[in-house]
Formats: structure tokens, sequence, C-alpha cells
């Protein structure tokens, strides 16, 4: 049935409004979408944690008022048009590239604030030796680690971050860790490194952890002012699709199981003494 | 700074990126070239530029395209082992039509090789190198002052179409000393301001730096928009030196070390009395079809010398087009041709195609 069928012809309709209706400008705004970002429909898939998370990075950059000075570097995965939602100046890098591309940014324009954008295959698989060799140099930078454990842009094979047992199409019979080894716990090993300034597990699955994650990329850009070396961010994203789940399964999942193998928290944290002028 | 110095190629090399205002250089030591990044690691502090030593050549090619596209000129240099693992990132970089300066000290292989010098990079240098439709400005040196010009010209040449140039030595020029003399520069004035990331003001819309064009009629934009510009680049840009060639009855045609070989080897010919001229591409892309077609029209055969195992030869059969017969001889793996094996070689090639 088309939707010209439901329009009947007749008066127009009366509008019941209810007794508490306000007109436009007697509300008062709570929530915005930032105006960092840009006013487009994004291609992610619903209760996907991507959107969420460029949202919450855009919010931060709009809150500190450093459009102006921020350089962002996509990744190659589902989030590679990240370019397209965030109203920064960005780079495209090559699957896996990012810190290497973010160092070229970064050193040459110190006084900006250069994050990358990255998902757990592009960053603890194809480009594992760029991340640890960036982070071991301290580079100033910001490193969102999108981790939802397995390869969600190529439909869901399996990622060095996949769970025990868990299920991908090239682990059908669930990750055999005889095989091909445990998940590899990125935040984890980066953080042994005294490179690293930073280093928090956060996610996205509830509203407390939505203002988690905000807080902890509201830190990590505060801190670059600091110089004092790499701050990681780590989100356990919800991957519904690759998952194969519902949003409320997949939100649930990170509950679960995501965080027996990735525990939530702070795993490394600045002295009060780095912090001291702020 | 306009007396002469004795300098090797490489250490030439280094010093002009330092002259041509090179913001920035990441490299990774390889063998015939090492002294590029121990020269710069010295030299770039100094001049409050960036010099790094990467993690790798994947690594160092990437940072290139970070400051390149933020606006900077930047450059790397490896030799053949180290560039081949730069090809994914020469082909994001052209594809996301960045300017940078790319040195390949050709070294012989396949594989590790040998570290002595070679030129069996060519097809990788003019023929993509990596993946999909680009092609990078190929430049060249012949000698140790032409790996100091050619730096300028590079960073210019990139600037101007904002594509790669690689400027392709070998294993011999980049580590003889000769005279050089640094001209005086005047850089171009180019606005990146249109593209370079350098964060959003208001007043402007956000650039970014891509080589995804996910709807394929606007992948074929993208490509055509390119092929327009290695067109102008073909008709503008071919750049080759001719010794000899007026009223040459043979030709030499080789480039780089190879032409600094076959110069002796035409003057040997020459006392012998044999008609011989010599054609140096300076470009390797554009390669200079056009004046060897014409050339061909002139001499009765072409002889094609390289340090492999024959690459040129075949662009220059294209551009012949089956006029003249073209023969090729190389020698590889580190091997050189000394210039009466060439002489000797041309002599026979006469005889057997009854063209004295
Ligand atoms: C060199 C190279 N190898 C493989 C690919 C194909 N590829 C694209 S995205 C991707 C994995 C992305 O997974 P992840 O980084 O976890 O990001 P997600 O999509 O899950 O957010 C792969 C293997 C590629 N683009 N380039
Ligand atoms: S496949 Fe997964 S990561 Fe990719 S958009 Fe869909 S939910 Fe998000
Ligand atoms: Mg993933």
């Amino acid at each position: 049935m088309s939707i010209d069928q439901h329009v009947l012809p007749g008066p127009e309709p009366v509008l019941n409004l209810p007794a508490c209706h306000k007109e436009e400008d007697e509300y008062e705004m709570v929530y915005h979408k930032p105006a960092t970002m840009v006013d487009t429909a994004m291609h992610y898939c619903p209760g996907c944690a991507h959107s969420l998370v460029h949202k919450l990075i855009m919010e931060v950059v709009e809150e500190m008022d450093i459009q102006e000075k921020t350089v962002g570097v996509a990744p190659v995965g589902c989030s590679v048009f990240a370019y397209d939602y965030m109203d920064i100046d960005m780079q495209e890098a090559a699957h896996g590239r990012a810190c290497a591309v973010a160092t070229g940014i970064k050193r040459l324009m110190p006084d900006k604030y250069v994050f990358t954008y990255q998902g757990d295959g592009d960053l603890a698989a194809i480009g594992i030796a760029e991340t640890l060799h960036a982070v071991n140099r301290g580079e100033n930078i910001l490193i969102v680690f999108m981790n939802n454990a397995v390869y969600g842009m190529t439909s869901g094979q399996m990622a060095p971050t996949t769970l025990p047992g868990m299920h991908t199409t090239t682990s059908p019979d669930g990750r055999d860790v005889g095989y091909y080894g445990a998940p590899i716990k990125v935040s984890e090993l980066l953080a042994v490194l005294p490179g690293s300034f930073y280093v928090t597990r956060q996610s996205v699955n509830n509203p407390n952890a939505v203002r988690r994650t905000k807080k902890a990329l509201q830190n990590a850009l505060k801190y670059q002012q600091l110089h004092k070396g790499t701050c990681l961010v780590e989100i356990i994203g919800n991957c519904p699709s690759n998952w194969k789940m519902t949003p409320v399964e997949a939100a649930k999942f990170i509950d679960e199981e995501m965080v027996k193998t990735f525990p939530l928290g702070d795993i490394k944290v600045p002295n009060a003494e780095d912090l001291k002028i702020f | 700074m306009t007396e002469f110095k004795l300098m090797k190629g490489n250490e030439a090399m280094a010093e002009a990126a330092i002259l041509a205002g090179c913001d920035a250089y990441f490299g990774y030591p390889i063998t015939p070239q090492s002294e590029v990044l121990e020269y710069l690691a010295r030299e770039m502090p100094k001049h409050n530029r960036i010099v790094m030593q990467a993690e790798s050549e994947v690594a160092s090619i990437n940072m290139v395209y970070g400051a390149a596209g933020a606006g900077f000129r930047t450059m790397t240099s490896s030799s053949s082992p180290g560039i081949s693992l730069m090809q994914e990132g020469i082909s994001y970089i052209a594809g996301a039509e960045l300017p940078c300066l790319i040195v390949n000290v050709n070294r012989a292989g396949p594989g590790l090789g040998t570290i002595q010098p070679g030129q069996g990079d060519y097809f990788q240098s003019t023929k993509g190198g990596g993946h999909g439709d680009y092609r990078m400005i190929v430049l060249a040196p012949a000698s140790v002052q032409e790996m100091a010009d050619f730096v300028y010209l590079g960073f210019d040449l990139a600037e101007k179409y904002r594509n790669p140039v690689l400027m392709l030595s070998d294993g011999a020029i980049g580590q003889m000393m000769e005279k050089v003399k640094f001209k005086p520069y005047t850089r171009p004035e180019v606005d990146k301001s249109g593209w370079a990331t350098t964060g959003k003001p208001k007043t402007r819309k956000r650039n970014y730096i891509t080589s995804l064009h996910i709807l394929p009629e606007k992948m074929e934009e993208h490509n055509r928009h390119l092929e327009e510009k290695f067109k102008m680049i073909r008709e503008n840009e071919v750049r080759f030196e001719e010794y000899n060639t007026e009223g040459a009855e043979y030709l030499f045609v080789a480039y780089g070390l190879s032409a600094r070989i076959c110069q002796k080897a035409m003057d040997m010919a020459r006392q012998k009395g044999i008609k011989v001229g010599l054609l140096r591409p300076v470009t390797l892309y554009p390669y200079p079809y056009q004046r060897l077609n014409e050339l061909a029209a002139q001499v009765k055969l072409m002889l094609s010398v390289e340090l492999n195992s024959g690459q040129m030869v075949e662009d220059v059969r294209l551009a012949v087009n089956g006029k003249v017969p073209v023969e090729f001889y190389g020698r590889m793996g580190g091997m050189m041709p000394t210039p009466e094996e060439i002489v000797h070689h041309l002599e026979t090639l006469i005889q057997y195609h009854h063209v004295n």
C-alpha cells in the first residue's frame, strides 16, 4: 500500500495538543547535536558504537573550542568515512597506518590536537607496528581505539581481539586459542611503554558508560596540551550486525562477555604532579 | 653558496633537501643510502626541521603522507627493498594527490639482492609499482650534481602537479664523490590552503585528504582527473639530453649510471669511426617517446644499455615502433659493463643487422 492511499480527502485535521504543549521558543535546550558534526545521515548500522563515539569526540572538540586546532586521522574499517561526519580537517590513512600518518602531522604541527580513530583490525593486526612505535616514541596524540572484536567492515572476520570461543566468519567453530593465540589486550600492552601517558578502556553500551567515555576523551585531549606522551582511549564497541545480535543483545554482550577479557576502567593514569597545571 | 664542493651523491641530495626548504624527512636505514638519514639527523635539527628514523619504510612513507597532507614539504629516501615496502603508501599518496619527493638509490635485486648498484627498479618506478592507475614523475640523475639539482626540481614538480615525484638514482651515483655546486634557488609560491589539513577555521569548509571514492561514478571521475594531470605531465615535463645525435647513424639509449658509461663508449666508438650518439632520458616518466621516434627516422640501430635484464628497452621499442632494430645490452647484480664491452656489442650488432 502506498503512502498516498493513507491521505484521505477532507478538511485539515485538528490537532488536539496536550495541556503541557509549549511553543518552540518556550523550550529549554537540553541537548543538541554538536555544531562540529556534519549535518548528514550516517551509514552505520543501528546500535553501532561508531556513530556514538564520533559524536562524543566532536562534542568534546566543540566544548573545548578546538575545532580550528584539531586534525583527525580516519582508518580503514567501518569508520573509514569518519571525515564525512566530523566537521574538522582530516586525513584518511591506509589500513593500519593511522599512527604513522598522525606522527607526520603532529611532528610538524605540535600545537594542533591530533587524534587517530582506529578499529581493532586496523590497530591491533595490520597496524600494530605503527601503533606500538608511535606510543613508544610518546607521540603526543590521542588514539581512539574502537575494539569490537571483529573486522566489521569486511563483514565479521576474526580480529586479534576476538574473544576465545567467539564465532566469526573465519572462526566458524569459535576462536581456537591453541591455533590463533589469545586476544591481544592492546591497552595493557601499550600501558607498559613509558611513551604512553594515559590509557583507559571504556564502553558506550549504557548512559553511564557513555558519560565515562566522554570524560576519558576530554581528559585525553586536554592532556595533549602537556606534551607528555600518547593517550589511548580504548572503547569496547557494539557491532550488533556482525555479532548477529539485536542492539539490545549487543549492549548486554559487552557487560556479560567482552568485559571478561577486556575489563573496563583506567589502566594508566597520569600522576598528580603532571596534572598540576590544570 | 656557489663554490664547488666535493660530496657523495647521497649527501649532496641531503644538503639540497635542506636548501630546498624540506620541512621533514622520514627514513629507515638501508645500504647504499643510509648516509641520507645520517646526514639529515645531524643537520636538520640545526635548521629546526623534522628528521625521523621510522620503524620501517611502511611507517616512513605514511609519515610523509601525514606531513604532506598537512601542507609541508617532505621527503623520504630508501633503496630497492625499502621502496618495495613503500608501494602501498605511494599508491595512497598518488590517489590522494599529495606532493612529496621519494628517492630510490637503486640496488640490484630481486629480493635482498645485493647492495651494489642496479637499474632493476625501472619497471616498478615507471609502470606503477603500487596498485591502481597512477604515475609518478620519475627523475633519473646521472651525476652527483643532478642528485642535488633534482631535489629542487622534484619538490617543485611535486607541488605543481600535486603528485609524488621519484628520483631514481643508483648505488654508484649515491656513493660516488664528485664536485657539486648548490645553485641559488627560488621556491615557487604554492597555495595549499585549499586542501592541506591545518585545522579548520570557521571561515572555510573542512579539508580532508583521501584516496577513497566508493561510488564507481566518482571513482572514475577521479581516475579521469588523474589521467588529465598525467597527460599534462606528458605534454610538459619530458626531459632528456642528447650527445652527438646530429648525423649519428647509431644511438645508445641509457639513463643514470649507464648513460655515464655509454658516454665513454660513444667516445671510443667515434674514435673508431662509428658514428654513434647517445640519448639520455632525464625523466623516465614522462618518457621521451617522441624524440626517439624522430631519431628512428635517422639512425639505423638503437642500443638500450641498462643495469638490468632489459626493462627500459621496452619503452624504446614502443617509441621506435619497429622502424629500426632496437637491441639491448645489460649487466646485472652490481656488475658494470665496460665501455669496451659496449662498443664490442655495438659492432657485433651492426654486423648482425647488416647496417654498417
Ligand atoms: C591492506 C589492506 N588489507 C585489507 C583490507 C580490507 N579491510 C578493510 S577494513 C578491514 C578490517 C577492519 O576491521 P577493524 O579495524 O576492526 O574496523 P571495524 O570495521 O571493525 O570498525 C579489512 C581487513 C584493506 N582495506 N587494506
Ligand atoms: S558492521 Fe558493526 S562496526 Fe560496522 S557499522 Fe555495522 S555495527 Fe558498526
Ligand atoms: Mg573491529
